[in-house]
C-alpha cells in the first residue's frame, strides 16, 4: 500500500511533472520565475492549494457528479442521474471558492504566512496546473487517498520546476544573450533544456 | 464602425499583436497539443469558438455585471461554453477528444479567453467584441499550426497525416526525429519563433537588465 503511494508521488513529481511534461501553469511559470524567493513563495502556495483542491474535487465527483453518485440522497431515480458533464464548471468553482477561503483563513489565523503568500493566492485560481491536476485525477479515476498524494506530488513537482528555473534565470541575467532572444526567448529555450533533463526520469518504476 | 476598423480588429491580433508570440498569453495548453497538425487545428477552432462566444456574451451583459463579481461571472460564462465545446467534440469527433484529453477543459484557464473578456468585451459593443474574439482566437490558432507544422514535419515526416518526407522504415530517406514529438521540442520551437518575430519587429525586444561591457575583464586587471 505504502509502496503504491510512494510510486504515485514520485511519478507525479518527476515523471509527469506538471510544468515540464504537460506545460501546465506556464503563464505564471514564466512570469514569476525572475527571483528565487518569489518563485519559492508561489511554489509553496501551489502545493497547499493543490493538496486541498484535488481531494475536495474528488469528493465532489464521487458524491455529486458521477453516474449513480446521488444514490445516497435516497430520491427516486437518483441512481440514474449522471451529472459528470457539469464537471468543469464545478471544479473551477470549487477552486475559486477554496482559494478565497484559504486566503481569508490565512489572513485571520496565520498573518505571517498570509503576508508571504498573499499576492500569489489570487493568481492561483487561473493557474492551469490546479485545474489540470483535478482533470487528470478524474481521467485516471484516482480514489480519495490517491488523489491526496497525487495533489501533493503534482504541486511539489511544479514548485521544484519553478524554483529551479528561477535559479537559472538569476544567473542568466548576467550572460550575453542575443538581443532578440533576450528575456522570453531564452527562457523558453532554457525550459526546453530543463524539460529534456526531466525526460530522463521517464520509465522509472518503483 | 468603418470597414477598416473591422479589418483591424480581426487581423491585428493575428499578425501585429499576436497573443501567444508577443503578449505570451495562453501558452499553457498551446504546447501540449501541437505534436500533430490536425490536433492543433481542432484545438485552434475550439479556442476561436470559445473566445468569440464568450466575448459576445460578456459584452451583451456588460452593463448588468457588478464590477466586484465580474471575474466569477466571466468564469461561469467561459466554463459553460467550454462544456458545450467539450460535449460537441465528444459527440462528433470522439477520437480527437480522446487525444486532446484534459486540454479542452483547460481552455477555461487559458489566459487569452479571460484576458479578452476582461480587457475588450467589458468596454465594447457585442459585434466588435465577437470579431475581436475571432481575431485573437485566430492568432492563437496560427501559432499552434506553425508549431504543429514543424513538429509533425520533422517528427513523423508528414503534414496533416499525409506523408511528405518518406521515412526510412517505409523505404524512404528521411530518418524521423523522435525528439520533435516529445515535450521539450515545443519549448524550443516557440523560443525560436519568438526569436524570429523579435528579430523582424525589433521594438518588441526586451531590454537586458545588465549590459555586458566589452572586454570588461581586461579593464579590471588594469585597475588592480
Amino acid at each position: 500500500m505504502f509502496e503504491h503511494y510512494l510510486s504515485l508521488f514520485v511519478k507525479a513529481v518527476f515523471v509527469e511533472n506538471m510544468a515540464l511534461a504537460f506545460f501546465l501553469g506556464m503563464c505564471t511559470f514564466l512570469a514569476v520565475s525572475k527571483k528565487v524567493s518569489s518563485a519559492i513563495g508561489l511554489g509553496i502556495a501551489v502545493v497547499v492549494v493543490l493538496t486541498i483542491t484535488v481531494p475536495v474535487n474528488n469528493l465532489i465527483l464521487t458524491y455529486l457528479l458521477k453516474e449513480g453518485a446521488l444514490t445516497w440522497t435516497g430520491l427516486e431515480g437518483a441512481e440514474n442521474i449522471d451529472l459528470s458533464f457539469l464537471g468543469l464548471l464545478s471544479y473551477i468553482g470549487v477552486i475559486a471558492a477554496l482559494v478565497q477561503i484559504l486566503e481569508m483563513f490565512l489572513d485571520k489565523f496565520v498573518p505571517s504566512l498570509y503576508n508571504a503568500l498573499g499576492v500569489f493566492l489570487p493568481l492561483i485560481t487561473v493557474n492551469c496546473a490546479i485545474l489540470g491536476a483535478s482533470l487528470f485525477m478524474v481521467e485516471r479515476s484516482y480514489n480519495f487517498g490517491e488523489s491526496v498524494i497525487y495533489g501533493a506530488g503534482a504541486g511539489f513537482g511544479w514548485a521544484l520546476a519553478i524554483a529551479a528555473l528561477a535559479g537559472i534565470r538569476e544567473k542568466l541575467k548576467y550572460s550575453d544573450v542575443p538581443a532578440s532572444l533576450q528575456g522570453l526567448g531564452i527562457t523558453f529555450i532554457t525550459v526546453g533544456l530543463m524539460s529534456l533533463g526531466f525526460m530522463s526520469f521517464s520509465g522509472i518504476q518503483l | 464602425m468603418a470597414a477598416e476598423s473591422v479589418k483591424d480588429v480581426v487581423l491585428s491580433p493575428v499578425f501585429k499583436n499576436n497573443p501567444i508570440a508577443l503578449q505570451v498569453l495562453g501558452i499553457c495548453s498551446a504546447l501540449a497539443v501541437t505534436n500533430s497538425m490536425s490536433v492543433s487545428l481542432v484545438m485552434g477552432l475550439a479556442v476561436i469558438a470559445v473566445t468569440a462566444c464568450s466575448n459576445l456574451f460578456v459584452s451583451l451583459i456588460r452593463q448588468h455585471i457588478p464590477s466586484s463579481i465580474r471575474i466569477i461571472v466571466q468564469m461561469t460564462i467561459i466554463a459553460s461554453l467550454v462544456i458545450v465545446v467539450d460535449q460537441v467534440l465528444k459527440a462528433y469527433a470522439y477520437e480527437m477528444s480522446k487525444q486532446l484529453s484534459v486540454f479542452v477543459g483547460l481552455i477555461i484557464t487559458n489566459c487569452i479567453v479571460m484576458g479578452r473578456a476582461e480587457a475588450y468585451a467589458m468596454q465594447n459593443g457585442p459585434v466588435m467584441s465577437f470579431l475581436d474574439g475571432v481575431g485573437n482566437g485566430l492568432g492563437y490558432a496560427v501559432i499552434l499550426l506553425i508549431v504543429g507544422f514543424f513538429r509533425e514535419l520533422f517528427g513523423s515526416g508528414s503534414v496533416f497525416g499525409f506523408t511528405v518526407l518518406t521515412p526510412v522504415q517505409d523505404g524512404g530517406w528521411y530518418v524521423p526525429n523522435g525528439l520533435m514529438l516529445l515535450p521539450p521540442s515545443a519549448f524550443f520551437v516557440i523560443g525560436l519563433i519568438i526569436w524570429v518575430l523579435r528579430s523582424i519587429r525589433t521594438e518588441q525586444v526586451e531590454k537586458a537588465e545588465y549590459r555586458i561591457v566589452a572586454n570588461s575583464k581586461a579593464k579590471i586587471k588594469e585597475s588592480v
